[in-house]
């Protein structure tokens, strides 16, 4: 058993490196087209054109993009992500700073999501066509419907400036204690859940009224299985296993929403990193962070497809 | 009639809501079940056996079923207005009923264990140790070779043939006095079709339950049952002992089950058939149900529907002209 | 009584998606939301007598009341005529991204499905590109092509076409296998044909529910965008960035960002609701999707 979920490990390792390699490419192309010459940046305003020229000498932006292009990947097989123009910093530098904030962020939302989502679907479908149906899938609609970061703007205006309960912006490192840590990230991360846990409701309901429609459903409650049982032990197994493919899906637009409710909240994270990488053009930076994104979520993905193995016992034992 | 019946059905209706409102999928269905009987329900699909076997124990969707008259009698109980929590105790430990298709029928990710556990832990306050022991006999029971080991085994590890035979064992682990077997045998090959019919022959004989056999083919039905009860288009159109229907069908429904019987002697490339289909629910019939897809319609079949009319000892059948054949030859 | 009630709802005979969708609870409100929302956005000018962005410093920050539905902002213009006619902008753009993605989508996927030695290539490519979170590539695609409607239109759109190509190759790949495909197949129909006359044809489904969501989701994306300051520039209002520039007075003035956040809700919403609409009555297989 431990051999098939290994080899199964193995074959999606081999299935990640041609994706990898095309977030390389892509990312590579995607910052070649940003407009504005990184080595005028550099040199700054004042700098004359044989300056300019050298840090572009320097930066290896003269050769042909072929060449860049090889000279990068090369680099990157090395961990070698590049250095920031703006930071001064590495790459790698700059992200170690800024990633457990986005981290933290996650996690917290994380947790906020899963379990809503879930219970939220899963009460839905248990009460289908009955008002609690009704109301649950309203909410999650509503979720799926309003922009996060007018939400959170809003909330701000409610919990931090009127009622003074929480935090407007700023990050506690959880080195400062568990508290603050979690105060400061409370409210980003629930606004940031908003979303997901909207859509992981409407995927859970259905997931679950799918479960609910299969004979072994019927076969439980002609064993004498009570309502709740059945729902407990037979039908939610069996809804955790596309709920569990969908979580892939929803740390993605986790990560994707954090840029955003970073920038309301005045958090350190990454989102924040690219989005002033990309504002000053340093491309070095956007490229690195974009593929070590990339990177996290590809990795994300292969830990789904373990978590799977775990929940479904026919790929388990194929 | 000698002894009390064990099960006894009376004037059953069960409705469905569709988009096209509420639709009668069986009407008016009476029967009875003696202890430690077998009795054979046959029909085309569409004609209700299933229906009216998963009513015995309510196992329709609560919102989208109703059933506006009817009782189910059960041990001076009940069982159409039982509260749910006495009706749990009944399903599983005392009526138990295994399905058709095995495979989507058990839990893919429960393991083998877990499933039989779980009758035995809820009906006879097992614990788990107990509970498992009593699974491996139980699957003992159902000739499951090297039990011991299958148990931790997954139903999908399992074949069609041995899948079946858990879904038996799970059904007769707390051995309860009524098995409903709803076309145990549909799903599967010829040659497991026959052992697993053998299994529940013996497993009749062994626990002294009763079996309520229930398949769209006369052939299954005639090897195992005494009694017989022909379903059509949501109506009994026959019933009695199976002797007695086989030598003398007093509907042209049964007479056209038993032509489609493949016979054991002769090697015959073309069974007949009975033209067309049954009746969708929403479709409107004046008269016999029948008698658009019967050979031997006449006039008044399609003006009044026939009563249900007894054509011999403990014999009914729900033909007119039949019965007026039969009192002529008399 | 069943047969009585049977004759009364017969099957419809013509049009019987069209039936089947009018008669679908969320399919009618999405439908009137979005209706609404797009006569509003076209008739923009008859529904009031404010100019978006003539500014006039007298009429700053006025809470709402009967002349100024929505009060004004920072610059005294009338948020409610900003939001009229920032409808035009963001549901230009959510249907340009629709569009625009669908098309391109559905030629990938359904390329994908009919040539097997592109297939591997093409999603290897989709793969690629779904590894960034959607706006995450947005963001990067439409700051490097620069601030305006066009790049925007395209940043979203590549962003969401690899899940729409997806969709329409799964469809294509069971429509392929169909026996009648395979007949036209064998009777020497070309690959166009095969493309045209039945794969195009059985994608459409699925096609057209992801379009309805990959158009809320650009309206929600053009919002978040502009909040970063990369959505449609000013002064021409989007719902986008005319929160954007309420956001600093989201305390003193909450009006500025809160009718055009709600303008996008609502409109997301509706859009939602038409989706799920299409998909209940068009294609029942699909469950929520990204």
């Amino acid at each position: 058993m431990k051999l098939r979920v290994l080899r199964r490990l193995v074959l999606r390792l081999g299935q990640a490196v041609p994706i990898l390699l095309v977030v390389a490419v892509v990312t590579f192309f995607l910052m070649h087209l940003l407009p504005g010459d990184p080595a005028a940046i550099i040199a700054g305003p004042e700098a004359g054109a044989e300056a300019i020229e050298k840090i572009r000498h320097q930066l290896g932006l003269d050769r042909s993009l072929p060449e860049q292009l090889a000279l990068w990947l090369f680099h990157l097989a090395q961990g070698d992500f590049g250095r920031s123009i703006v930071l001064n910093q590495s790459v790698l530098e700059a992200l170690s700073e800024r990633l457990p904030v986005t981290v933290s962020l996650t996690v917290v939302s994380f947790a906020i999501t899963i379990p809503l989502g879930i219970v939220a679907g899963v009460l839905a479908a248990r009460f289908r066509n009955t008002w609690l149906d009704s109301a649950v899938m309203f909410l999650a609609l509503v979720g799926v419907s309003i922009p996060g970061f007018w939400v959170a703007i809003l909330s701000v205006i409610l919990f931090s400036v009127t009622l003074g309960w929480l935090p407007a912006s700023g990050y506690a490192p959880l080195a400062d204690g568990v508290r603050p840590w979690l105060l400061s990230l409370l409210q980003p991360a629930a606004m940031l859940a908003l979303f997901q846990i909207g859509f992981l409701a409407r995927m859970a309901r259905s997931a679950t009224l799918d479960v609910l429609d299969q004979d072994y459903i019927r076969t439980a409650r002609a064993k004498g299985v009570s309502e709740w049982r059945t729902i407990a032990k037979h039908a939610f197994r069996n809804t955790l296993i596309p709920v569990v493919t969908a979580t892939g899906i929803i740390l993605s637009l986790l990560m994707g929403g954090s840029v955003v409710i970073e920038q309301v909240f005045a958090l350190p994270g990454v989102g924040r990193l690219i989005v002033q990488a990309i504002l000053t053009r340093d491309y070095p930076l956007v490229q690195g962070t974009l593929l070590v994104l990339a990177f996290m979520f590809v990795g994300i993905n292969l830990l789904v497809d373990v978590i799977y193995t775990w929940v479904d016992p026919r790929v388990r034992y194929g | 009639m000698t002894a009390a019946p064990l099960l006894s059905v009376r004037d059953l209706t069960v409705e469905f809501h569709t988009d096209a409102g509420w639709l009668r999928a069986i009407e008016r269905v009476s029967f009875e079940l003696m202890p430690q009987e077998a009795l054979g329900i046959v029909g085309e699909s569409g004609s209700g056996k299933s229906v009216t076997a998963l009513s015995l124990l309510r196992l329709h969707a609560g919102s989208t079923t109703r059933m506006p008259s009817g009782e189910i009698r059960y041990d001076g109980l009940d069982l159409l207005t039982l509260p749910a929590r006495t009706l749990r105790r009944i399903r599983g430990g005392e009526i138990a009923m295994i399905f058709q298709d095995p495979m989507s029928s058990l839990n893919p990710v429960l393991t083998i264990a877990d499933q039989i556990s779980e009758t035995l832990m809820l009906h006879q306050g097992l614990d788990r140790a107990a509970a498992r022991r009593q699974a491996i006999a139980s699957l003992d029971r159902v000739r499951i070779a090297d039990a011991a080991r299958r148990v931790d085994a997954y139903p999908h590890q399992l074949s069609g043939g041995m899948r079946q035979r858990v879904m038996i064992a799970i059904a007769i682990a707390c051995r309860p006095r009524v098995l409903i077997a709803d076309e145990p045998t549909t799903a599967l090959d010829v040659t497991i079709q026959a052992q697993i019919l053998d299994l529940l022959r013996e497993l009749q004989g062994e626990l002294g339950m009763s079996v309520i056999l229930i398949s769209h083919d006369l052939g299954v039905i005639a090897e195992f049952a005494q009694r017989v009860l022909v379903m059509y288009a949501g109506r009994v159109v026959e019933q009695g002992p199976a002797r007695a229907l086989y030598r003398r069908p007093m509907h042209p429904y049964t007479s056209g089950l038993l032509a489609a019987i493949p016979p054991l002697d002769a090697d015959v490339r073309r069974l007949p058939t009975i033209p067309g289909n049954i009746p969708d629910p929403s479709q409107r019939i004046d008269g016999c149900r029948f008698s658009p897809r019967c050979a031997e319609v006449q006039a008044a079949c399609r003006a009044t529907p026939p009563d249900l009319v007894s054509v011999g000892v403990d014999h009914l059948a729900r033909c007119p002209p039949r019965l007026a054949r039969l009192e002529e030859a008399r | 009584m069943a047969e009585a009630v049977s004759d009364l709802l017969a099957p419809p005979r013509r049009f019987p998606v069209l039936r089947r969708l009018a008669r679908h609870r969320s399919f009618r409100v999405g439908f009137v939301i979005v209706l609404v929302l797009l006569l509003a956005a076209i008739f923009a000018p008859l529904l009031t007598g404010f100019d978006p962005t003539a500014m006039r410093a007298r009429l700053r920050f006025r809470p709402p009341q009967a002349a100024y539905l929505f009060g004004t902002d920072n610059f005294g213009r009338d948020v409610f005529t900003r939001c009229l006619y920032g409808a035009r902008l963001s549901l230009t753009i959510g249907f340009g991204v629709a569009v625009l993605s669908g098309v391109i989508g559905a030629a990938a996927g359904i390329a994908s499905a009919q040539f097997r030695w592109l297939d591997g290539a093409m999603m290897r490519l989709m793969d690629g590109l779904m590894a960034f979170p959607a706006i995450i590539l947005a963001i990067g695609l439409a700051a490097a092509m620069g601030p305006n409607i066009g790049s925007l239109i395209v940043a979203l759109s590549v962003a969401y076409i690899p899940r729409t190509a997806r969709i329409v190759r799964a469809s294509a790949l069971v429509v392929r296998e169909l026996e009648f495909v395979d007949a036209s197949r064998v009777a020497g129909a070309s690959s166009l044909r095969i493309i045209v006359k039945h794969l195009l044809p059985n994608c459409m489904g699925p096609l057209l529910v992801q379009l309805t969501f990959v158009f809320a989701y650009a309206i929600l994306a053009e919002a978040a965008l502009s909040f970063l300051g990369i959505g449609p520039p000013p002064p021409a209002p989007s719902w986008g960035n005319i929160i954007a520039e309420g956001r600093d007075q989201a305390v003193e003035a909450w009006w500025i960002m809160f009718f055009p956040g709600m303008a996008i809700s609502l409109a997301t919403l509706g859009m939602n609701l038409l989706g799920d609409g299409l998909r209940d009555v068009l294609d029942p297989r699909l469950k929520v999707e990204t």
